[in-house]
């Protein structure tokens, strides 16, 4: 067997029990699983049938199949990082108001627990129990 | 739009906002300046994940202390500011930096300012007093931030990245949903964001003093990466969609409010395995 097969099957194989195990133990969710599952599933058809690189290289006028391998490859990586730094803003900007609620939380918390201390306004009060207007 | 308005009257009940980090040598003494400057306001001293006495130094003094879990930057801290203050009904917050480099005289003339704008820049290159001094870098990048905004807002603003400003409740609505939180960028930002939503921008020459204690985060290294943000944050600002911030009551906090909150209600996405 071509050594080269033999590396891609047991490369694809590691990324699939790797990722059976991680959802096992739910370590990962199901909606970022599946896009690696199809990644690992496609390396591994293209290791058992190197001659569909051959006749897509062919179709798209690359004349070294593998550097059409390595553009694919190299453009899903991209989209998955760029899709990894979208969810981190999402999920910054998320922590970002939970901290600033907590932080009001625990502000009107103190302001309950301990009888107001607050200077008087001369504008009316700014401690009325029923304020959020 | 803005041609017919009716004329407003002094904000009474106005917030001052400290937003505060590691700020426990100065602040002791910019809390009595605010104190002393005649002016009858409350005082929120927003502590954005100090490691030192911030807090505490701000709770002796009589302030009103928000602590938040973890460093923010400035963004963060004057959002969590204009939040308390719409939520408890104030009509007016202003920006006071902790350092001391603010000067607590002027926030009569800030609230003054009020009566005809939405939101009022403490401007430093106004013709006040002594030339604040900065590097050329850092003066040049302030200039073109300047002539740039001065055209968006159709008035004259020379120091669009002062970060000593009075909002009005109109003004305060559009910070407490969409204050940008990048350091550097916020106070640009912010301004295009206020000019986009309609306010009436204007500004008042103050003079600032130099810092009481502790350290400024404003090295002459970062002279250049603070030109580079803040115009990515001009551009940035300029090219976003801001949703719904253009008609006068469009906005509200995007969090309930306090009163809501106390009324129990059930989401359709329940929460999955938590039954008992
Ligand atoms: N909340 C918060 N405040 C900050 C942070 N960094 C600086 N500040 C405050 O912002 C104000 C201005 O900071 P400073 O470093 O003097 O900036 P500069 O005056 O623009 O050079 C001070 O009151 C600081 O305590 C931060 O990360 N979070
Ligand atoms: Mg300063």
């Amino acid at each position: 067997m071509n050594p080269s097969i033999v590396l891609g099957i047991i490369g694809s194989t590691v990324i699939l029990v790797v990722l059976f195990e991680m959802l096992r133990r739910r370590h990962l969710r199901e909606k970022y699983a599946v896009v690696w599952f199809l990644v690992a599933l496609a390396s591994m058809t293209v290791t058992i049938f190197p001659d569909l690189l051959n006749v897509s290289a062919r179709a798209v006028g690359v004349e070294v199949p593998v550097n059409l391998l390595f553009f694919a490859a190299s453009m899903i990586l991209l989209v998955l990082a760029l899709q990894h730094s979208y969810e981190l803003g999402r999920l910054e900007e998320k922590s970002r108001t939970l901290a600033e609620e907590v932080a009001l939380l625990r502000l009107e918390l103190d302001q309950r627990l301990s009888p107001p201390s607050e200077p008087e306004h001369p504008g009316g009060s700014a401690t009325s129990p029923e304020d959020g207007r | 739009m803005t041609g017919t308005r009716e004329p407003r009257s002094r904000p009474q009940r106005v917030l001052i906002i400290v937003p505060a980090w590691n700020e426990q040598d100065a602040l002791t003494q910019t809390l009595q300046d605010i104190a002393s400057s005649g002016e009858a306001v409350h005082v929120l001293v927003v502590d954005d994940g100090s490691t030192d006495s911030t807090a505490t130094v701000a709770a002796d003094a009589g302030a009103l202390v928000c602590s938040l879990p973890f460093n923010l930057g400035v963004g963060g801290a004057m959002r969590t500011g204009y939040r308390y203050a719409l939520r408890h009904g104030y009509d007016a917050a202003v920006q006071f930096d902790a350092d001391g480099q603010h000067d607590a005289r002027y926030l009569s003339p800030l609230i003054d300012q009020l009566v005809d704008h939405d939101l009022v820049i403490g401007a430093r290159f106004a013709g006040e007093g002594v030339p604040y001094r900065v590097s050329p870098a850092r003066r040049a990048a302030m200039k073109i931030l300047a002539v740039a905004l001065s055209r968006m807002a159709r008035t004259t603003l020379t120091d669009v990245t002062s970060g000593y400003r009075a909002a009005n409740a109109r003004a305060m609505r559009v910070f407490a949903a969409h204050y940008p939180a990048e350091y550097l960028g916020d106070t640009v930002e912010s301004t295009v964001i206020a000019v986009r939503a309609g306010c009436q921008i204007g500004q008042y020459p103050v003079e600032m003093r130099v810092r009481q204690g502790g350290v400024p985060s404003q090295t002459s290294a970062r002279a250049l990466l603070y030109l580079v943000r803040a115009g990515v944050a001009l551009v940035l600002a300029l090219v976003r969609r801001w949703p719904a911030v253009d008609e006068d009551d469009a906005v509200e906090p995007t969090v309930p409010t306090a009163h809501q909150a106390r009324t129990p209600h059930r989401r359709h996405d329940e929460p999955r395995g938590e039954q008992p």
